[in-house]
């Protein structure tokens, strides 16, 4: 009972906030009600016996990205989404393939609804942290120092995309002055 | 009724929607990758729900590999934004049309 009443309070929490990203056009507005679905989504998380999961996606997702799109936000000084004068078939296209993603959901819905599932064991260890760090690190170690490489990579590249170009012998030919 | 397997992939199919709807609706760079950042969450939310129902570690290890890409995502595609600010003086995706000539 309790874990009902919890499960559509933050479901709930959550759909509302993703609906409000989608019809803010302010920027910061969106941001904050994104993080208000990775909280809603990690105290989910909670409900499923992940707290590993659950902290992590508090740390990186609401810590870490959000934050960093904050940064980016305040950095550009954006404003208000201008409204554009769009085909009008668009929007009815956009809602057309909602719907249709809506209906493949309800379909896996109905799909897991008449399978027989078994019973879930209340004291299982596969949440745990424990058993989840003994899968990283012995079954699963080649994933997990890829993504070290992978992080390692993504970190080169947002410098080499962030940082100004010196065009010091094409800026007489462009005519173009820089900054 | 008890929520079970059924009940957060709904949930995940729901949130889901919304993001590809957000996607297609927003022209501005920064909200279509809060969309994608929303997308990437619902599909974790799928990991979970069978990690936990189905007894086995392995879900919740993809999550931890999910969490690291979108880390990655962030920190690139927030550093091309920038660089698309600063030589176009707005985020407005329509403008991303240097391809076209």
């Amino acid at each position: 009972m309790v874990s009902t009443a919890l499960f559509f309070l933050f479901a709930g929490f959550a759909i509302a906030c993703a609906v409000s990203l989608v019809y803010h056009k302010n920027p910061l507005y969106s941001a904050i009600s994104l993080v208000g679905v990775f909280v809603a989504l990690s105290c989910i998380y909670l409900t499923l016996a992940s707290p590993f999961i659950a902290v992590t996606q508090i740390l990186v997702y609401a810590g870490a990205i959000m934050v960093l799109v904050i940064f980016v936000i305040m950095l550009l000084n954006l404003d208000d989404e201008q409204p554009r004068t769009r085909l009008a078939y668009l929007y009815t296209l956009g809602g057309g393939l909602g719907v249709v993603l809506l209906a493949q959901t309800l379909f896996v819905f109905y799909s897991v609804l008449k399978t027989p599932l078994q019973p879930v064991d209340p004291n299982a260890t596969a949440g745990s942290t424990l058993s989840l760090g003994r899968a990283m690190y012995t079954e699963y170690l080649l994933p997990v120092e890829i993504v070290g490489i992978m992080l390692l990579m993504a970190i080169v590249g947002a410098v080499v995309l962030a940082r100004k170009q010196a065009r010091v012998g094409l800026e007489a030919v462009d005519g173009k002055k820089e900054g | 009724m008890e929520p079970n397997l059924a009940s957060y992939l709904a949930l995940s199919g729901i949130l889901f929607t919304i993001g590809a709807v957000g996607v297609i609706y927003k022209r501005n760079a920064l909200g279509m990758f809060m969309c994608i950042e929303l997308m990437l969450n619902s599909v974790n939310l799928t990991f979970i729900a069978f990690a936990r129902y189905y007894g086995d570690t392995t879900g919740q290890l993809f999550v931890f590999m999910v969490m690291a890409v979108a880390a990655c995502e962030a920190a690139v595609g927030l550093g091309i934004i920038i660089a698309f600010f600063r030589n176009k003086v707005t985020i407005d995706v329509d403008e991303a049309s240097l391809l076209k000539n």
